[in-house]
């Protein structure tokens, strides 16, 4: 309690201290005037009087410094005294100052921008309440977006004591189908059905209105919805009043019943890169099961129950269930995950990958900087040998130079949060990339803390090995002028040499890292798709609830695909239900007549399509024929097929002109090539395609058009083309299928961009810092150089002798770093693509790119060594 | 050596300065080194400054106060006096000093064989 006392009066001490001097000047001035009138009375001469009673008192100027110390906080005094010595210093030389303030903002920026997208998706509980209890219930047995049927959930749901609720989400949600009208523009909205404890189980609360009731999730219960905050803000001005009123969707009255809150984004979790307008009820009950393999399922764990065991309960459950719906063909085969496990799971190692990337260039910022600073300290050595004569100690010089580089990483760390806020900023209005929260990503306080124990390991770590090199520093033959850069000596280039090696050896691992995942990306985007995404252009145009018979819809097919067909600068055009990489759903198929075991039986993913959609994706016919118009309800039942399902029922024989079970008998008329529809990584499988006249098992029609047009005036010609058939097709509402490739690849191409930054700017560090360590070394071998030059040394093979000693320290770095590669890249093969782990392009250009690089940073000091005029160099002291 | 006779030194000067104002009442510093001077028989000569490191400590432990006076030769001078934090820091101290110096005049008591003469 007295410490604290004592330390309180102390700190108000300190901050009162020009008043505090001046008290005790005052009673040091009585004082004095005391012992003098004391020492007249005892007979002295004023003059000796005072001489006495100066002696009595003691040295007043160290008394004042102690009584500072004693009342004051000598430590803020001395760390004060450091900064002002170190703000002068830096200001003296401000191009040092700024360099190095710059590459320690750029290494700061960096780890911070990695750290808070780390942070968020590795570190950070996903923002729902008790995240860590929320699990993700994949279906294994359903390709590929793990979906369950409906009964299985509510089997389970009775029959699990692991989970508090289950709650479902309808995973086939089709992008922009719902076709907002009324007041304003229409415009096409993407609902998502979500079932009705949906919010409940992730502890969403509503913003405004509430959230669906049993009623309004039974089958036939009039329809209603849930607004996204952005939606609620973009259309409806954040007005309370629409809770209650009803909208027209896909002209039907709709009632709104609530909104969602700001701080919920279905999208950034679920499925990045999209978005979500609403969400209607999904009821769970006979009709939705009918629909088949269609819930996404998340639980919330009950307390204390752990994920294993709650796995080796759905085990059985899975089991159990499976068998007694055997005859409805779908199975359940429940993996559960951790919801977070689920949603960033698959971007673990590559962030992991960033945060080692990342690391190594701080290591190289602290190295290049480290050597910046031991090159100053020889310039530095005689003010730092006239502090040591006048009586600075060690420490108080270690102290002095940790200074410097703290403030060096402070100002680079302000600057590095700048760059961090700007950095993810930019980051989070990527909506093109299909990276899971990252909409979330921000610099907040723990990054903020972050950022601070960076700029202080950063500056402890560069400056110390400089700051311990300090008092090494010979005073007298300094100060005597006598310095031929024998100080530090031997040991001296030694060190800078290793951090220089240090830096090219990171550089290497960074660099072959990179390298093998730009080779990954570029084989990436080699990728033959089994489509042609250029200049495709594509719309949603499903036909409004006029067109409520198969006729027809047919007829309005008919009708946009001819008014279309025939506007100009459109090559070919047709429908899809779903494009490529956007989705897809898989069915069971067999030829007529062939048996197959359960877990055996052939599935492919299906796609609902019209003529001329093969030919305008660009999809190769291998054999057979395309659909046609004339492929309607009435004509024949027929199918396409790709090659790997006809490989797949038929090995060995023409697949033209078999038979398939679907709908009860489709004949194969025409055989394709495979379509990346998954992941442009993933082989497509088994695939087929029905004509859109010949079903009803389509819930989007996609309009999609090859054109030579530009996007915008495609938009403009195909609407007024279509203004006949549907007055209300937005121009807004046109994407490229390009776009959607693109997203497909931009986590991947977001690794690769980070990762090439870092290596850049690790290799320009590396350079200065070996272009530092050979100008150093000339300058200190000035006289040895003249005195060969004069012995006759042509300039060239002075160049050769000096580019050869930076090749040397090249060397040895690139030795151990290609070493290190090899174990290294080992651990990166998930994120390879194409190339292995030890793809020899990338070490070879690894060692290409640094070994010109140390060239071009040797060239100059040689250049300058080698114009050095022998005389001036052998009389220069 | 100089170190441990400070040492010796702060811990006693606390204690003077206590009791010379405990028993004085209110005085300028001037005052306070002149009087433990002559009680400690020229002990703390060397350096009068000194007594202001002391009273600035005991001053920020709230055991004695300042006000600021005139002093006899019309001078501004801070009388200091004893607070009753003081007072009980006093008799705290002075009943440790008492033990130490009974142990220690017990101890310089020995004789060799381990009995007290």
């Amino acid at each position: 309690m007295s410490y604290l006392n004592r330390l309180v009066a102390r700190v108000v001490a300190w901050l009162r201290r020009a008043e505090l001097d001046q008290d005790l000047d005052h009673e040091l001035q009585t004082h004095l005037s005391f012992l003098i009138e004391e020492n007249v009375r005892r007979g002295l001469s004023p003059e000796e009087a005072r001489r006495e009673a100066r002696l009595r008192m003691g040295n007043i100027p160290s008394l004042r410094e102690a009584h500072r110390e004693t009342r004051g906080l000598p430590f803020i005094d001395t760390l004060l005294q450091d900064l002002r010595y170190t703000f002068r210093i830096l200001r003296r030389d401000k191009g040092f100052a700024f360099f190095a303030i710059l590459i320690v903002a750029l290494g700061i920026g960096a780890s911070t921008i990695v750290f808070s997208v780390l942070n968020t998706l590795l570190l950070r509980p996903l923002p729902f309440k008790d995240a860590e209890r929320l699990v993700w219930i994949a279906n294994k047995k359903s390709v590929p977006e793990q979906t369950t049927q409906v009964a299985y959930i509510l089997d389970t749901r009775r029959a699990s004591n692991s989970f508090t609720e289950l709650a479902a989400y309808f995973a086939y949600y089709n992008i922009g189908d719902r076709k907002l009208t009324g007041d304003g523009d229409p415009e096409r909205l993407t609902g998502l059905p979500v079932s009705q404890n949906f919010f409940h189980v992730l502890g969403v609360e509503p913003q405004a209105g509430r959230f669906f009731n049993e009623d309004e999730c039974r089958i036939d219960s009039p329809a209603t919805v849930i607004l996204t905050d952005s939606l609620w803000r973009r259309r409806f001005a954040s007005n309370p009043d629409i809770i209650g009123k009803t909208l027209q969707l896909n002209g039907q009255p709709v009632r709104v019943v609530g909104v969602t809150p700001a701080s919920f984004d279905f999208t950034s979790v679920f499925a990045p890169g999209s978005r979500i307008d609403l969400f209607s009820p999904f009821p769970l009950t006979p009709e939705t099961d009918r629909m088949g393999n269609t819930s996404a399922v998340i639980g919330r764990l009950k307390p204390g129950v752990t994920l294993e065991s709650a796995q080796a309960e759905f085990d059985i459950l899975g089991t159990r269930f499976s068998a007694e719906h055997r005859s409805n063909g779908n199975e359940f085969q429940p993996i559960l995950t951790s919801l977070k496990a689920h949603v960033t799971g698959r971007l673990r190692l590559a962030l992991i990958v960033l945060a080692c990337a990342v690391g190594l260039v701080m290591i190289i910022v602290c190295a290049n900087l480290s050597n910046l600073l031991l090159a100053r300290n020889t310039t530095r050595q005689k003010e730092i040998a006239i502090r040591v004569a006048l009586g600075a100690g060690r420490r108080r010089l270690i102290r002095q130079m940790l200074t410097e580089s703290i403030v060096l990483s402070g100002a680079g760390a302000v600057g590095g949060v700048i760059l961090a806020i700007v950095g993810t900023r930019i980051l989070t209005r990527l909506d093109a990339i299909k990276i899971p929260l990252l909409t979330n990503v921000q610099v907040d306080l723990g990054v903020l803390m972050f950022t601070l124990a960076m700029a202080l390991v950063t500056g402890l770590t560069f400056g110390l090995i400089p700051a311990l090199q300090v008092p090494a520093i010979r005073v007298n033959e300094t100060l005597k002028d006598n310095n031929r850069g024998a100080s530090g000596g031997r040991k001296h280039s030694w060190l800078r040499s290793s951090l220089v090696v240090t830096e090219i050896t990171l550089a290497c691992l960074l660099l072959v890292g990179t390298g093998l995942l730009i080779r990954s990306f570029l084989r990436v985007l080699d990728v033959d798709l089994g489509f042609q995404p250029e200049r495709l252009a594509t719309i949603r145009i499903d036909p409004s609830s006029n067109y409520s018979t198969r006729a027809k819809r047919n007829a309005y097919f008919d009708e946009a695909l001819r008014l279309v067909q025939n506007t100009a600068g459109v090559e070919a055009c047709g429908l899809t239900d779903v494009l490529p990489l956007e989705g897809d759903r898989s069915w069971g198929v067999a030829g007529v007549g062939q048996v197959y075991e359960r877990e055996n039986y052939p599935e492919a993913f299906v796609r609902i399509v019209s003529n001329g959609y093969i030919k305008t994706m660009g999809i190769p016919l291998l054999a057979g024929r395309d659909f046609t118009e004339r492929d309607t309800e009435t004509s024949e039942q027929v199918i396409i097929i790709n090659d790997t399902l006809a490989r797949r029922l038929w090995p060995g024989q023409n697949a033209i002109g078999q038979m398939v079970t679907q709908d009860g008998g489709r004949r194969v008329v025409g055989v394709v090539g495979g379509v990346r529809h998954l992941t442009v990584e993933q082989e497509s499988g088994s695939e087929m395609y029905l004509p859109i006249r010949q079903t009803n098992d389509f819930s989007a029609v996609e309009l999609v058009v090859r054109t030579s047009l530009p996007q915008d005036s495609l938009a403009t010609t195909v609407r007024s083309a279509l203004k006949p058939l549907d007055p209300n097709v937005g121009p807004k509402e046109f994407r490229s299928v390009q776009q959607l490739v693109d997203k497909a690849t931009s986590p991947r191409r977001f690794v690769v961009m980070m990762l090439a930054g870092f290596s850049g700017f690790a290799l320009i560090l590396a350079a200065l810092g070996i272009y530092a360590v050979i100008s150093y070394s000339v300058q200190q071998r000035i006289q040895e150089i003249g005195i060969r030059m004069a012995l006759g040394a042509s300039a060239r093979k002075l160049q050769a002798h000096i580019i050869l000693q930076t090749l040397s320290l090249a060397g040895i770095g690139l030795i151990i770093g290609l070493g290190g590669s090899l174990i290294m890249t080992r651990s990166l093969a998930a994120l390879l693509f194409g190339v292995n782990a030890y793809d020899p392009a990338s070490f070879i250009g690894t060692v290409i790119v640094l070994v010109a690089v140390a060239t071009i940073a040797g060239y100059f000091p040689a250049r300058r060594a080698s114009q050095i005029d022998p005389i001036n160099a052998l009389r220069a002291n | 050596m100089a170190e441990t006779k400070s040492e010796i030194l702060q811990g006693t000067l606390d204690l003077m300065v206590l009791q010379t104002l405990s028993a004085m009442g209110p005085m300028h510093g001037y005052g306070v080194a002149r009087r433990i001077e002559q009680l400690s028989e020229n002990a703390l000569a060397v350096n009068q400054g000194t007594i202001y490191l002391c009273l600035i400590r005991l001053v920020q432990k709230k055991w004695i106060k300042a006000v600021w006076g005139t002093s006899e030769n019309n001078r501004k001078a801070k009388f200091y006096s004893i607070t009753k934090a003081g007072q009980k820091q006093l008799r705290i101290e002075a009943e440790g000093w008492e033990r130490v110096s009974g142990v220690i005049g017990r101890l310089l008591q020995l004789t060799p064989g381990g009995k007290t003469s």
